[in-house]
């Protein structure tokens, strides 16, 4: 019965779409790109890239849209389960998780026509490494042997390589890679966006290059004004198993969400992937089933600086653990984000899947709302220090006032305590992050993670290890530090896996940073589009979108 | 009148100078742009030091003031975040913001001076009091809010205009947001005129006029409105300046890529060069426009001369 009631639902909605998309071809005049004609285009919501837009320069996500569009790399995250399968690459194999054969498909191009070569990465990533290139996304090569020599760490310091020596070309099709340690999980970090191939265009002129980006992705860039719009057109030379199933996407640039969310709702627009607050209340009758609100691999936490004589005690874990066991996430998320956090019961995230290391509840009680046994946890570490605690956030983005209150109420209610917890607002985001890298702070802070890769390593090693790069807490375990060495030197993927959430459950011990909740991703379409989904970095998968 | 606008050019170069030190101390002090850059990722040292090298930040920063307005004259205003030169922003931003501020103008002083005439000479009757209790509502209504209300109300419910302003910014899509931005400077336009013309309406001049037998058009237009528009053209002067810089708030509500959204862009990236730039591009108008104002005045006064 239900069904047959959806299937006539579904007519209906078809007929009415199919009719306004007849009226709004007719009046649309000057925006004159929806309906028929060699696939439709997908008009979407977007924002300015922050940087230029070179793969290994791009952080955000706004960039990574349109890499995500015009290049594939070695590997792809399927969209649906975040597995990497292999893309241009036809095999990649090692005998010791520290030297590998790589061995392209042969019949690659960029869309100007040049092969896809191993050279076409070689050349890359000693491009991206080299430090002269201020690449922002550098460090991801960190792993390659010859790294330090290209991209040596302290400030100041002069390169005394151009190559990496890690890298050598047996032939046009094959290339290997040597690591300078162990690192089972390597070939699934290279669906990341920096390790992307670059044509020699790019080498000869960058500045034309950056004018106007060449791929080898299922997208060509046609025209791209920036700081406006962009439009990208299916290019037909596209040798992968996932072309365009649209005529095109027109990315156009919004600086207030809630400009495009109108938009959408005039039919001006097709698609906006970023659903603003204040209209969360109204998004399910405005849409319906076009309202798409999915976890995406993005974790928030509050981190303690561990290096300050506050939170450095062995006590002090109890203390971290307690006020974990304070915060009442499911009521925050429901009151505070209408459900668009998920509350959390680990440090990676659902988007990994059972298989990629999300483990629900791995957290245990330690992460679940207990307002006594908070107290009492609080008391044996000896209370919080000096009485009460803040929480620094910044204060320019990202409405963060909002929630931090809200977990510092919740803390204050378990302890009886109007005065135990309060929020730090800092200007602007810059200066946030200036006060943590110069370990200026005495107390929490927000912290946010968003996954490179889906991969449990990723959300592991560069926050929680001995030294790494964003471990913000300056958190130090020798277990957790030999376990994810462990891990890195696994044998198989399932086994490095598990060795990872070995580590993990460390982390529950000494709580270097309490998990809040995961992130989700949120979209709305028009019923001009069919089979929108967001992929696991919650961008949609622009390449599946079907127009009508 | 040479010599007073020379004299007014010269005294032109300090304030510029002044304000453009301020604005370039103030942002500068936002913090290193280059921790932001990063995300929330802690930046590799190498990578930041190399970029902290590239943008002269490692210098004291009257030195980099120095760099920068030595960079000015040359033409150059330095690189947007996104690589791109400031230069090419504020040429593809200005314009638009132009068109914008001129339908603004032009809705607010045509609509703002005729309602004033006409409520100024009817004065303590239905029009008056009709348009005094409507600028009241008007100016105590902040723009984002009569924004997003016409927004949706003209664009959505009724869909007799889109929403959002489209690439390029052609006139006719420019009415609406051109109306938010005047809403509030019109309804001052308004009152000034009126009390103005009140006032005025009762003057000996007036009187004289119309006792000459002066046609009742020839009084108005000639007598009454060239005298009462004074304290007029003095907002609408300065206003000029405060709608290219208030378009911040309407450019962002009907999506229009002009100055106040790359200010914007400019603060979310923590982008000073593109900040300071399109502030001192501001500066330049304020200036310009002000002395425009003082010049008027000699126009529409006989008795102001500058020697």
């Amino acid at each position: 019965m239900r069904g047959a009631t959806r299937v006539r639902w579904a007519v209906g909605v078809t007929v009415v779409a199919l009719t306004a998309a007849a009226c709004g071809g007719g009046d649309s005049g000057g925006g004159g790109s929806s309906g028929g004609s060699g696939g439709g285009i997908v008009r979407a919501s977007w924002g300015d890239p922050q940087n230029p837009l070179e793969p290994a320069n791009t952080t955000e996500v706004q960039g990574g849209k349109v890499l995500d569009m015009i290049f594939r790399g070695l590997k792809f995250y399927n969209p649906k389960t975040a597995k990497a399968e292999n893309m241009v690459a036809d095999s990649i194999t090692t005998t010791d998780s520290q030297n590998f054969d790589i061995k392209l498909k042969s019949g690659w191009t960029f869309s100007n026509g040049e092969p896809v070569t191993s050279d076409s990465f070689i050349d890359a990533w000693n491009y991206d490494t080299q430090l002269k290139n201020a690449q922002l996304n550098a460090s991801f090569f960190q792993y390659i042997d010859g790294y330090d020599k290209v991209h040596p760490d302290a400030p100041g310091a002069k390169a005394s390589a151009a190559t990496l020596s890690g890298l050598t070309k047996v032939s046009d099709t094959e290339f290997k890679v040597r690591l300078n340690q162990k690192f089972a999980l390597f070939p699934d970090t290279l669906g990341y966006a920096a390790f992307d191939p670059l044509p020699k265009a790019f080498f000869t002129n960058r500045s034309a290059w950056l004018a106007k980006p060449i791929g080898n992705g299922p997208y060509q860039i046609s025209s791209y004004t920036k700081g406006s719009k962009m439009e990208l057109k299916k290019w037909d030379g596209y040798k992968g198993p996932d072309p365009a199933q649209n005529g095109g996407v027109e990315l156009r640039v919004y600086t207030d969400n809630n400009t495009a969310y109108t938009d959408l709702q005039a039919g001006n627009i097709d698609l906006v992937d970023d659903i603003p607050v204040s209209q969360l209340r109204n998004v399910k009758a405005d849409l319906g089933s076009r309202y798409i609100n999915q976890p995406a691999g993005i974790i928030q936490t509050i981190a303690f600086p561990l290096y300050s004589p506050r939170w450095s005690s062995a006590n002090a874990a109890k203390v971290r653990q307690g006020l974990s066991m304070a915060i009442n996430r499911d009521q925050i998320t429901k009151q505070i984000f209408e459900d668009t956090r998920t509350p959390a019961s680990d440090w990676t995230s659902p988007v990994l899947g059972d298989a990629g290391g999300f483990k629900k509840g791995l957290c245990g009680d330690e992460c679940t709302y207990n307002a006594d046994k908070a107290k009492q946890l609080i008391s044996q570490g000896g209370g919080l220090p000096g009485g009460h605690i803040t929480i620094t956030y910044n204060a320019d983005t990202g409405s963060h006032k909002e929630w931090i209150d809200a977990v510092c109420n919740s803390i204050n209610n378990a302890l009886g305590n109007n005065k135990a917890c309060v929020g730090a607002p800092v200007g602007t985001f810059a200066d946030f992050r200036n006060r943590i890298t110069n370990k200026q702070l005495n107390d929490p802070f927000r912290a946010g993670w968003q996954m490179d890769y889906p991969l449990i390593q990723d959300f592991l090693q560069p926050q929680y290890f001995t030294g790494a790069s964003s471990n913000d807490s300056h958190y130090s375990s020798p277990t957790f530090d030999s376990l994810v060495n462990q891990a890195n030197a696994a044998g198989s993927t399932s086994e490095s896996v598990s060795k990872f959430q070995d580590a993990e459950k460390q982390l529950v011990k000494d709580m270097p940073a309490i998990p809040l909740w995961y992130q989700n991703g949120s979209a709305g379409y028009s019923s001009n589009l069919s089979n929108v989904a967001l992929n696991p970095f919650s961008v949609p998968v622009y390449n599946e979108i079907k127009v009508s | 009148m040479g010599r007073y606008v020379i004299r007014r050019l010269l005294q032109m170069v300090p304030v510029f100078i002044g304000t453009t030190l301020l604005i370039f101390v103030m942002v500068y002090g936002l913090g290193d742009p280059v921790a932001a850059m990063f995300g929330d990722r802690t930046p590799d040292p190498a990578t930041a030091a190399q970029i902290r090298h590239d943008l002269h930040l490692n210098d004291p920063l009257i030195q980099q003031y120095w760099i920068y307005m030595s960079g000015i004259f040359h033409g150059d205003f330095g690189k947007a975040s996104t690589g791109q030169p400031v230069s090419e922003l504020l040429k593809s931003a200005y314009p638009v913001t132009l068109k914008l501020t001129i339908v603004a103008f032009v809705i607010e002083a045509v609509i703002g001076v005729a309602l004033g005439l006409f409520a100024g000479m009817r004065r303590g009757r239905f029009l008056d009091t009709g348009v005094l209790a409507i600028t009241l509502l008007v100016v105590s209504i902040p723009t984002f809010v009569t924004g997003y209300v016409l927004q949706y109300l003209v664009g959505v419910k009724w869909g007799i205009v889109k929403p959002s302003v489209g690439d390029g910014a052609p006139f006719n899509q420019l009415i609406m947001p051109g109306l938010v931005l005047a809403g509030v400077s019109l309804a001052y336009v308004a009152r000034l005129t009126r009390t103005s013309v009140a006032e005025n309406s009762r003057a000996d001049y007036l009187r004289t006029a119309v006792a000459k037998g002066l046609p009742r058009r020839r009084v108005i237009t000639n007598h009454m409105l060239r005298n009462s528009l004074i304290p007029v053209v003095t907002f609408l002067g300065t206003d000029i300046g405060n709608l290219m810089a208030g378009a911040l708030v309407t450019e962002r509500i009907f999506n229009i890529h002009g100055v106040g959204y790359q200010v914007y862009q400019g603060i979310v990236h923590n982008n000073p060069p593109t900040v300071v730039g399109f502030v001192t591009v501001l500066v330049i108008v304020f200036l310009v426009a002000n002395l425009l104002v003082d010049l008027l005045y000699a126009v529409l006064d006989p008795r102001i001369r500058y020697a």
